[in-house]
């Protein structure tokens, strides 16, 4: 018999990219001991949308009560800590220099080193919160900033093989629900309403050349736009819900059949979906259906790991950390920070 | 008593360790680097040079604003951190009074400037060795401020490396009244934001968490669309 080794790294994740101020303990990668996040979202809506400014002032104001929740709800001191975590990138640099000063003071006040994490890996490794990665693995990453195909051969190493030109997929539908008139953030709502309705508006399909992985939502999202101006010029009513549905089936569409061509063409052997759209029940049902027919696992965190949280930075962290990486004092924020292996 | 001084508010970075009321170390530069990536580095090498370690703190004191918005932010987010991870108080002081106090002995009133842009100021006018605010701390636009400064009819020390951008104008509104600082009374010192933390009553370090900068100032943002709130009220 082997000897059973007990391993207990715990790390202190910190991320603010965008418009959550978020902190949580993670116990060897994939045990959640506490994951607090303060959302700024109430304060956004006024605007439609996040104002770097206004997210960077409530980041300073939240940021050590939210850490020091995260500590206390896991009854966790500094002392038995392995390392501190943070977003380095991308996100709103504003933003990101918060999480990273904030993770940075911690770390020097308690000698404790510091790991950089990029965004989208956090995404990624929220499902080693829920059940082990299996390699080689795709993970469609698909959020308000980003729509990305990424073919992961092991632990830590990413080739994007496929992302947005244009829009992010969030992006497209926090644009569409603006023209239905939702309230922000537009994207759940869309994905209410297409549920809610029978008809669908046909929207085109984007698919780019035929052997791309890339994506394209632009010019479905300026056909929304010109079927409702044509609408209106007419005096005709649209249906929002049937604006709706259209628009998603699009999006689920062309989401759906590019991740299962890559999915087959890399034969992988789990398939998981991320980001903060990863949550749309249509996505989902639609993911989840083609790859139970394909055969290949298929999971998608719950909602709360799939919106912007601080445990999937420490559950991505954790591996890293293991391996030896690790970033220093001078760390800063990357708001266009690209997607590296670091094996 | 130790006490770490920050003072990131503009493009000048400071550190300073003052320990029983005397400094002991400070560092000081004026070189447009990110103070996201070099401030924390620069507090490491003082209280490494100084021989301290982040636990033999006392306390810390901060440069609050007005200023530069991240770097304000930057400076505040980490002697936050700090101040409350180590369970020290934090006391946070204007960075126009810490820039004023460079010039504390002047005879005549003092007039520290930073520029907010599009011709735009945060400003204040102190007098004496107690730097006592005959204006407070604002935002408004330089012409405004010299306008209001025509009624003092007595000297007015401008200090601040921004002075520079609108010194032709002060000179043509004021006259001899405006009087230049040194190039050497331009930057904040962060012994300073120290000695002015040392003049008030120490904070609970329960009170650390809400502790926000001072941007003299709402973002544009906020600005507009509390605008549009006033125009549909009307309406």
């Amino acid at each position: 018999m082997g000897e059973v080794i007990m391993k207990n790294t715990m790390i202190l994740a910190i991320e603010s990219s965008c418009d959550e101020t978020a902190a949580a303990i993670i116990r060897n990668g994939h045990e959640i001991v506490s994951n607090v996040v303060a959302s700024q979202i109430e304060s956004h809506k006024r605007f439609g949308g996040v104002v770097p400014e206004i997210a960077s002032r409530h980041h300073v104001e939240q940021i050590t009560m939210v850490i020091e929740e995260a500590l206390a709800q896991a009854d966790v001191k500094p002392a038995d800590l392995a390392a501190v975590a943070v977003t380095e990138g991308p996100g709103l640099v504003g933003a990101l220099l918060i999480g990273i000063n904030a993770a940075k003071a911690f770390a020097f006040a308690h000698n404790l080193p510091i790991v950089g994490v990029h965004h989208i890996a956090g995404h990624i490794y929220a499902n080693a919160l829920v059940q082990p990665m299996v390699f080689p693995l795709l993970a469609l990453v698909v959020s308000g900033g980003h729509t990305e195909l990424v073919y992961m051969k092991e632990h830590g190493s990413f080739e994007v093989i496929g992302e947005t030109r244009d829009d992010a997929a969030g992006e497209a539908y926090d644009k569409v629900a603006r023209v239905l008139n939702l309230p922000y953030p537009g994207g759940p709502r869309i994905d209410q309403l297409a549920h809610e309705g029978e008809e669908a508006v046909t929207f085109p399909r984007v698919w780019l050349e035929e052997d791309s992985y890339d994506f394209s939502f632009s010019g479905l999202k300026s056909a929304v736009i010109n079927y409702k101006h044509n609408m209106d010029q007419r005096g005709g009513e649209i249906s929002p819900t049937a604006v709706a549905k259209g628009f998603q089936e699009s999006v689920v569409e062309v989401l759906t059949a590019k991740t299962l061509r890559a999915a087959r063409a890399y034969q992988v052997k789990q398939v998981i979906a991320a980001g903060g759209v990863a949550a749309n029940k249509g996505l989902r049902a639609s993911l989840e259906a083609v790859f139970a027919k394909e055969g290949i696992a298929f999971f998608v965190p719950p909602l709360k790991l799939c919106t912007d949280n601080a445990a999937m930075i420490g559950a991505a962290a954790t591996p890293m950390y293991e391996a030896g990486v690790r970033g220093n004092l001078m760390m800063n924020g990357r708001p266009g920070m690209e997607l590296k292996s670091w094996v | 008593m130790i006490w770490l001084g920050i003072e990131t508010a503009n493009t000048p970075l400071s550190i300073a360790v003052v320990r029983d009321g005397k400094m002991v170390a400070e560092m000081m530069q004026n070189i447009k680097l990110t103070h996201s990536a070099g401030a924390m580095p620069a507090i490491e090498e003082v209280l490494t040079r100084v021989g301290l370690k982040p636990s033999d703190l006392d306390a810390i004191a901060v440069s609050e604003g007005p200023g530069s918005y991240t770097g304000v932010r930057i400076g505040v987010t980490l002697a936050k951190t700090l101040a409350w991870t180590l369970q020290k108080p934090l006391v946070g002081i204007s960075s126009l009074k810490v820039l004023a106090a460079n010039a504390a002995l002047y005879n005549g009133f003092i007039c520290p400037i930073f520029d907010a842009r599009r011709g735009n100021v945060y400003t204040a006018i102190y007098q004496g060795m107690a730097l006592e605010a005959i204006v407070e701390d604002y935002h408004t636009h330089i012409d405004d401020l010299l306008e209001r400064l025509k009624a003092f009819e007595a000297p007015i020390l401008f200090v601040g490396t921004d002075v520079d951008i609108f010194w032709e104008k002060i000179g043509a509104v004021l006259g001899d009244v405006a009087v230049r600082a040194p190039f050497s009374y331009d930057l904040p010192h962060a012994t300073e934001v120290i000695r002015l933390a040392t003049e008030v009553a120490l904070p609970s370090v329960e009170a650390t968490h809400h502790f926000v900068p001072q941007y003299k100032r709402i973002a544009e943002a906020e600005a507009n669309w509390l605008k549009e709130q006033k125009e549909q009220a009307y309406e």
